[in-house]
């Protein structure tokens, strides 16, 4: 990093450097269970992070702490290179955490009010934002009469007002009906486009696959992973081909060195790979062994089958 | 501090059954003044409240304090459910969330429980003032600004109470529960007075050396029931051959025993609230 500093422009090394949060050896003990185990981590300016793992990983609990509603037990965290006090870093901060939580009694407008007051920012972004999740019309109505796919657009308003330097989403989608968590993805993805950093927790693996670049996975309040979403697991992936004579194709297939095993199901066949293997060469390698190809594939593990094979690794 | 007070303010003024209670307890104060208009015509005995010296000065002071004192029950309502339901609408989780800091909190709540006080103590002066300068016999400024302590005597009064009620509804979280808890440490004071009263009196006579430091009573020790000073009250005692003589001041050290609690109380919320995982 001292080499950066010397060579590029002031600007320019504060946005390289931008460390928003960072967390080292956090851990949170509720009696004898380890919710959080000596956990760090790194978020950085600019990228969109995913926290992964089943329910009850300590995913809300790390959350938690540093959003100053739980008491950590052991370990340090620090907002924005630990230059302000957590409260005041939480007013650059959005988050919402479960379920949305706002006065029953009072109308969007007003609750959102209520924040900005809290925030110490202005209310002329109240509008703007309610029409960013698509709640203008309902402005003044009370909070107790909206459902709950509204309530949480309401949160994700309420987490926008301050323009934050990051917005922290946890499980946003739960308890969602299909349109609803459309919805709230659409308006993620939004968010994200504008260069936002994000973190999301998630227990669906499909919903960090498809924002996060980068992922944390927990398992029993351990980090098992932190890194890429795509390097996961170093993985070759594998090939999925079809062909009207499926029997000579898995023969001439075996003697391929560099595939692992075979599957076939139905018409399918799905060939492992051990080493680098492109579509190409696989392609021009059948073609002289006389075998033609109706259906050719490569793919690589599914998030959630990387997930599967991460968390389990580690199961006693 | 105008900002926290300005939340609170939104939280309750928008909350119907707060906005109701609160209308209702500044209303019932000034209904003080309908006192004035009690008159018994039986026959011979006339009989007008206004004219047996209540609202003499100094003595309204007292004698409207102790009444305006007993309506602080419809504000202890307001004060334990307004932080009751930010547990039960996890509201307290998402206020910390959005950048309040603890001490932020519980300052915006305390700060509340100070101007509702205070208002009603501005609220009791102009109302016995105007109801003294009504119906009082003496109106030299002299005796009007006289036993002015009474006044703060109620104001600490109501903040001590109300801080009582603030550290229950933190403690217990939920509005309801809480109010039955301060009903039944109400309870528990007398019942451990009237233990102490006949325990110790035998052997020594220092019993109310003791219950003056619980907290209900010493609230309700800084201002004495004003009735029996009365000259009526006094008329009635001296046919019946009763003696007795009261004590009726404010002292400092009741109002320094009532201070403590308020800081124990303040200070115990912010424990709690810090020490709790939401």
């Amino acid at each position: 990093m001292t080499v950066y500093r010397r060579t590029i422009k002031p600007q320019n090394i504060k946005f390289i450097l931008d460390t928003i949060l960072s967390i080292n050896n956090l851990s949170k003990n509720y009696g004898k269970l380890k919710a959080v185990n000596n956990l760090s981590f790194t978020i950085n300016k600019g990228h969109v992070y995913g926290i992964l793992g089943p329910n009850g990983s300590g995913k809300s609990t790390t959350l938690g702490i540093v959003l100053n509603v739980v008491n950590k037990s052991g370990g340090t965290y620090s907002w924005f290179d630990g230059t302000i006090t957590t409260h005041e870093a939480l007013k650059k901060v959005g988050a919402i955490i479960e379920r949305p939580n706002f006065y029953p009694y009072m109308s969007a407008y007003k609750n959102l009010r209520l924040v900005c007051k809290i925030k110490n920012i202005d209310e002329s972004k109240i509008n703007e934002k309610l029409e960013l999740v698509g709640l203008l019309e309902r402005k003044d109505s009370k909070f107790k009469t909206f459902s709950l796919g509204m309530k949480q657009r309401l949160a994700i308003a309420s987490a926008l007002l301050n323009d934050p330097e990051i917005l922290i989403l946890d499980e946003p989608t739960n308890g969602l009906d299909p349109q609803g968590i459309h919805q709230i993805r659409d308006i993620i993805r939004k968010i994200a486009g504008l260069g936002t950093t994000i973190l999301l927790a998630s227990h669906l693996l499909d919903e960090v696959e498809k924002v996060c670049s980068h992922v944390v996975v927990l398992r029993k309040g351990e980090n098992l992973y932190t890194g890429r979403v795509d390097e996961m697991i170093s993985t070759n992936g594998f090939f999925e081909l079809k062909s009207e004579n499926l029997e000579a194709l898995a023969q001439c297939l075996e003697q391929h060195q560099v595939i692992k095993n075979i599957k076939i199901t139905d018409d399918l066949l799905t060939a492992y790979l051990e080493d680098e293997l492109s579509a190409k060469d696989l392609n021009e390698f059948l073609f002289q062994q006389g075998i033609t190809l109706t259906h050719l594939v490569k793919r690589k593990e599914s998030l959630e089958e990387q997930f599967l094979q991460l968390t389990n690794k580690t199961d006693h | 501090m105008i900002r926290l007070l300005h939340i609170e303010f939104i939280k309750l003024w928008n909350n119907r059954a707060s906005k109701v209670l609160i209308l209702a307890y500044f209303i019932l104060l000034a209904c003080i003044a309908l006192i004035a208009s009690i008159k018994f015509n039986i026959g011979p005995i006339k009989f007008h409240l206004a004219e047996q010296g209540i609202f003499n000065f100094p003595y309204i002071w007292h004698f409207n304090t102790y009444v305006a004192a007993s309506l602080k029950f419809f504000l202890a309502v307001v004060i334990v459910s307004m932080m009751a339901n930010e547990y039960s609408n996890k509201t307290i989780k998402q206020n910390l969330i959005d950048g309040l800091s603890k001490k932020e909190f519980i300052a915006s709540k305390f700060l509340t429980v100070i101007v509702f006080s205070l208002i009603s103590t501005i609220f009791v002066f102009i109302i016995s003032l105007l109801l003294g300068y009504s119906f009082s016999s003496i109106t030299e400024p002299y005796h009007v600004f006289s036993d002015l302590e009474y006044l703060i005597a109620f104001f600490i009064k109501l903040v001590g109470f109300f801080s009582f009620c603030l550290f229950l509804g933190i403690l217990i979280k939920r509005s309801a529960f809480a109010l039955g808890f301060l009903f039944v440490w109400f309870v528990g004071e007398k019942i451990a007075y009237g233990f102490l009263r006949f325990e110790i009196e035998a052997t020594k006579n220092n019993w109310e050396s003791i219950t003056q430091f619980f907290p209900l009573e010493s609230m309700s020790n800084l201002i004495k029931e004003p009735i029996t000073r009365l000259g009526a009250a006094k008329e009635l005692a001296k046919q019946v051959g009763e003696k007795y003589s009261f004590d009726y001041a404010v002292h400092f050290h009741e109002l320094l025993i009532v201070v403590g609690w308020i800081s124990i109380f303040t200070i115990l919320s912010y424990t709690l609230l810090q020490k709790r995982d939401l």
